[in-house]
């Protein structure tokens, strides 16, 4: 089976270490671990890496992949928009395929690999698709910019890797990063300015580069 | 969101044991659609049995030609597989047209199975809702019901089953494998898998409380042209006003499942015999005891048009 290869991100090391909640010490629980607290069953402890630093925090159940991102680590580039999987703010990559954040539960990311916009690059040092976002003013307000370049950078490998689309012609042959399809895989990120033409000509410009 | 505990099954069978045992828990496996309910207190379990953990996630071929799905296949990774997308092309196009590519890199086949209704007083707790909370009334009937559904409605609930991915299984003949908590494992046919609204709207489908989707089967292909058309009021993104899953054989017979409509994939083999005559004979045994308001009736002839073009397809 065709499963979408895995990504080759230039993960810059990150300075996540003001959170007092946060261990950087590699305490890595086993993926199987049982880790709901025995004296306080409504919360738990996981472990899991961002941009490439382990990291293990002390959760309520409840909190979502996103508000452990935001609050607990302060990697506030990933957005909260709608919080109903609707608008693709939260996307973040997650053993690197795209997902929402917001609709995913912390601990049931225990050993997973989490890349946000923070992990793709650094302002001395920007990602391929951060830099045409630049050139191509992929943007105007900025909210739900950092969703959707981490969303483009997953598109771009999905093409790669032969996952099909609603658009695509002929699924048994091998998409190809053409406009309709950089259109088509993009609709889960919504963006209220309207910068969508540019966004494209960004992924565009991207995909054509030699690899 | 209420709070709860968790726990991370081990084996099939000690996921439904362990459900078993608390009749507030449920199973969580993409999260997509059961987080997005229980933010909004629509679900409210006091336990999730997490089962991403169970190994369900392989595609195997079939003593008899078919295919085997794992409940926890990924809607992407099944949509990508090069035999669903070579021989049965309705559920990879079935699957792509619904949800994101977000969504669907978590969203399960069980789950996606499972997905409840997207009818809007169903969301709005302050309304009335048999399903949400049985006995306390239906709130779509006379009012906003152009996305409900028309046919298999009852007088206590007129809601539709949103998933594309079953209206390409009912076209299919898929069968859904379980376990039981008790460790008894059972087949049923994608046909007596969902349940028409009748008067406990809150009952979707034939499981039982604990009982765990373990498979999706698929018996061998059938060969055909295969088609998935949805109608929405977006081109991307949207649930579907109507949908139509159409396997058309050469000869100009074969399935016509429809999605948008019904409380479960509309399909009926009375109907497919009228393939021959054309798209409106078809429609017209679909809903022949059809029950729709002042708002949906377009959807009648909006999915004998979808057909037409299904079966305009075929041919081309
Ligand atoms: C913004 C948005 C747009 C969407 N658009 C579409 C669309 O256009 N078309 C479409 O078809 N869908 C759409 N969806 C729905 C999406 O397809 C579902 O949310 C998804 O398929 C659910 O899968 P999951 O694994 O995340 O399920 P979960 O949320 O994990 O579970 C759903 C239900 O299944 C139960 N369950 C899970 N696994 C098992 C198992 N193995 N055995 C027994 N019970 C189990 C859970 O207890 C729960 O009740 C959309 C969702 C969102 C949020
Ligand atoms: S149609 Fe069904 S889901 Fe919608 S309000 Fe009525 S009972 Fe609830």
């Amino acid at each position: 089976m065709q499963s979408p290869g895995k990504l080759e991100l230039n993960r810059r090391d990150l300075m996540v270490g003001t959170a007092a909640s946060v261990s950087l010490a590699a305490v890595t629980n086993s993926a199987h671990a049982q880790t709901q607290k025995v004296d306080a069953p409504m919360r738990n402890d996981v472990s899991f890496t961002v941009n490439g630093k382990p990291v293990s925090l002390e959760l309520d159940n409840r909190t979502t992949l996103l508000d452990a991102l935001r609050e607990q680590l302060q990697l506030t580039g990933t957005k909260k928009g709608c919080d109903h999987g609707q608008c693709g703010a939260c996307t973040v990559l997650v053993d690197g395929k795209r997902i929402n954040s917001c609709l995913s539960l912390a601990w049931m990311h225990e050993g997973d690999e989490i890349t946000t916009i923070e992990g793709l690059g650094t302002p001395e040092n920007l990602h391929p698709m951060q830099s045409a976002f630049l050139e191509h003013d992929g943007y105007q307000c900025g909210y739900c910019t950092p969703g959707q370049i981490c969303s483009a950078v997953a598109v771009l490998d999905e093409i790669k890797a032969g996952v099909p689309s609603h658009v695509t012609g002929d699924i048994t042959a091998d998409p190809q990063a053409s406009e309709l399809e950089i259109r088509e895989r993009m609709s889960g990120n919504i963006c209220r300015c309207g910068a969508y033409s540019n966004i494209v000509e960004a992924m565009t410009d991207v995909a054509g580069r030699p690899a | 969101m209420k709070s709860f505990t968790f726990e991370r099954a081990e084996t099939p069978a000690k996921a439904a044991a362990a459900a078993a045992n608390n009749e507030n828990a449920k199973f969580i496996a993409g999260g997509t659609n059961l987080l997005d309910l229980m933010k909004l207190e629509i679900e409210v379990p006091t336990h999730l049995i997490d089962v991403n953990k169970l190994k369900l996630d392989r595609i195997e071929e079939t003593d008899d030609g078919g295919l085997r799905i794992g409940a926890l296949v990924r809607n992407t990774d099944l949509a990508s597989h090069q035999t669903v997308r070579r021989d049965f092309g309705v559920l990879s196009r079935a699957l792509l047209a619904g949800a994101s590519g977000q969504l669907r890199n978590k969203a399960t086949t069980a789950g996606n199975l499972l997905q409840r209704t997207r009818c809007p007083y169903f969301y709005d707790t302050n309304m009335a809702c048999n399903k949400r909370q049985p006995g306390s009334g239906c709130s779509a009937i006379g009012g906003f019901t152009r996305q409900l559904g028309v046919v298999g409605v009852s007088d206590a609930c007129i809601a539709t089953n949103p998933s594309d991915m079953n209206v390409a299984l009912r076209a299919l003949d898929a069968t859904v494998e379980t376990v039981k908590p008790d460790g008894e494992t059972r087949s049923i046919a994608i046909a007596d898998f969902h349940r028409l609204p009748g008067d406990t709207p809150q009952v979707e489908t034939a499981l039982e409380h604990g009982e765990l989707i373990t498979a999706v089967t698929l018996p061998a292909p059938v060969g055909g042209k295969h088609i998935y058309r949805k109608v929405r009021d977006r081109a991307s993104y949207a649930f579907a006003l109507v949908s139509v899953a159409g396997v058309i054989q050469p000869d100009g017979t074969g399935r016509i499942a429809v999605g948008g409509v019904a409380h479960k994939p509309w399909r009926m083999e009375e109907a497919e015999a009228e393939l021959p005559q054309g798209a409106q004979a078809v429609a017209n045994r679909l809903f022949a005891d059809a029950r729709p308001t002042d708002d949906n009736e377009f959807k009648i002839l909006l999915t004998e048009r979808t057909i037409a073009a299904v079966l305009d397809e075929a041919r081309a």
